[in-house]
């Protein structure tokens, strides 16, 4: 019977981790794949409402993005009234339009038409910037908007 | 000379450094939000002529400062909202419109085309709340259009405008169109916004 005891040298075996590496690149891919590297740095709180009637935005190049919300805690010494910011940084509601046409001019001209304003908007903002920020808008006809969203139940969330 | 075998590259830091890229990934990471609620604004230019529409084609809508619901001039929960906007807008109050399951209630709105909603808001009114309300009155419409694309060609709306714009979609394409543009004339959504 000598044959079957010579395992008995004892010890629990190694766990082989030649499978790790596979595990993290599967990971890494993922990330690599789902990153969306952010063009703006956010200097605004920016905790969207939730709906969901929602749509998707199709075409991500011709969206133009305004922020609004309150300065976020880095930036305290702008006050604590909602904000807007464009591109990279605060800006008041005349300056929209600039912005507008700043943007407008970026694109190739037939798709000018196609453009999207997406309203990114801290839950906690109040409708009288909104409004400003919208009359604002159909000044310079920019008409088509998107108030962005998280997807989820509009209920139960105070 | 003899051939010698190639030495094994030693693959032990493959791991170290595919976690590396890893962390750096996750930490950089934001999965971004890009849906939500279409909106389109009224153009500017003022048109004097003032379109006289009925009070009873009016459902009026009023968000107060303290986020507050007025709804007809009754005050509202959020969650009832849906019901009686739907309630209002598929009444068909002047008999013209034979796919309304409303009340037909001559005190309400005639018919879905001549059906407004009026949505008025203060300033100091939260963005949550409008959102929310929002929310609620294209969910109203969403449901109506629904029920209606349900009866005609078995599929709801919201899978007809999916189906449209999903680009493996084996099926017709311009037909589906025809359809949804049929159900966008029998619901028009006319909202409102008072400045």
């Amino acid at each position: 019977m000598g044959k079957f005891n010579k395992k008995k040298d004892g010890g629990i075996p190694a766990v082989n981790t030649a499978a790790l590496p596979d595990i993290v690149f599967m990971l890494l891919f993922f990330f690599m794949v789902a990153t969306v590297m952010r063009q703006n740095t956010l200097m605004i709180e920016n905790n969207l409402p939730f709906a969901d009637q929602v749509e998707k935005l199709d075409k991500k190049d011709l969206v133009m993005y305004i922020y609004a919300g309150k300065p976020s805690s880095n930036y305290k010494q702008f006050g604590t009234e909602a904000k807007i910011q464009l591109n990279d940084k605060f800006a008041d509601v005349k300056d929209i339009a600039a912005f507008i046409a700043a943007e407008r001019a970026s694109k190739r001209e037939e798709l000018i038409p196609f453009l999207t304003t997406a309203l990114k908007v801290d839950s906690e903002a109040n409708m009288g910037l909104i409004g400003d920020i919208k009359q604002e808008l159909r000044k310079v006809n920019a008409l088509k908007i998107n108030y962005t969203t998280k997807k989820g139940s509009v209920f139960g969330r105070n | 000379m003899a051939k010698r075998a190639a030495p094994e590259v030693n693959a032990g830091s493959m791991a170290d450094i595919a976690f590396l890229l890893l962390i750096f990934f996750l930490v950089t990471t934001t999965i971004e939000t890009d849906s939500g609620i279409n909106r389109k604004l009224p153009p500017m230019e003022e048109s004097e002529e003032d379109v006289i529409i009925k009070q009873k084609n009016i459902f009026t809508v009023l968000l107060n400062g303290k986020d507050q619901l007025l709804v007809e001039d009754e005050l509202m929960e959020l969650k009832d909202l849906r019901k009686a906007a739907v309630e209002f807008l598929d009444n068909g109050g002047d008999g013209s419109c034979d796919y309304c399951k409303g009340a037909r209630d001559a005190a309400s709105s005639d018919n879905p085309d001549k059906a407004i909603i009026s949505l008025k808001n203060e300033r100091e009114t939260t963005y949550k709340t409008y959102i929310a309300v929002q929310n609620e009155l294209v969910a109203a419409y969403n449901e109506l259009r629904d029920t209606r694309a349900k009866a005609l060609y078995g599929q709801t709306f919201t899978e007809m405008e999916a189906d449209y714009k999903d680009v493996n979609w084996p099926g017709n394409k311009v037909k589906l169109k025809e359809k949804i543009e049929q159900i966008k004339v029998e619901y028009p959504q006319k909202l409102s916004e008072v400045q």
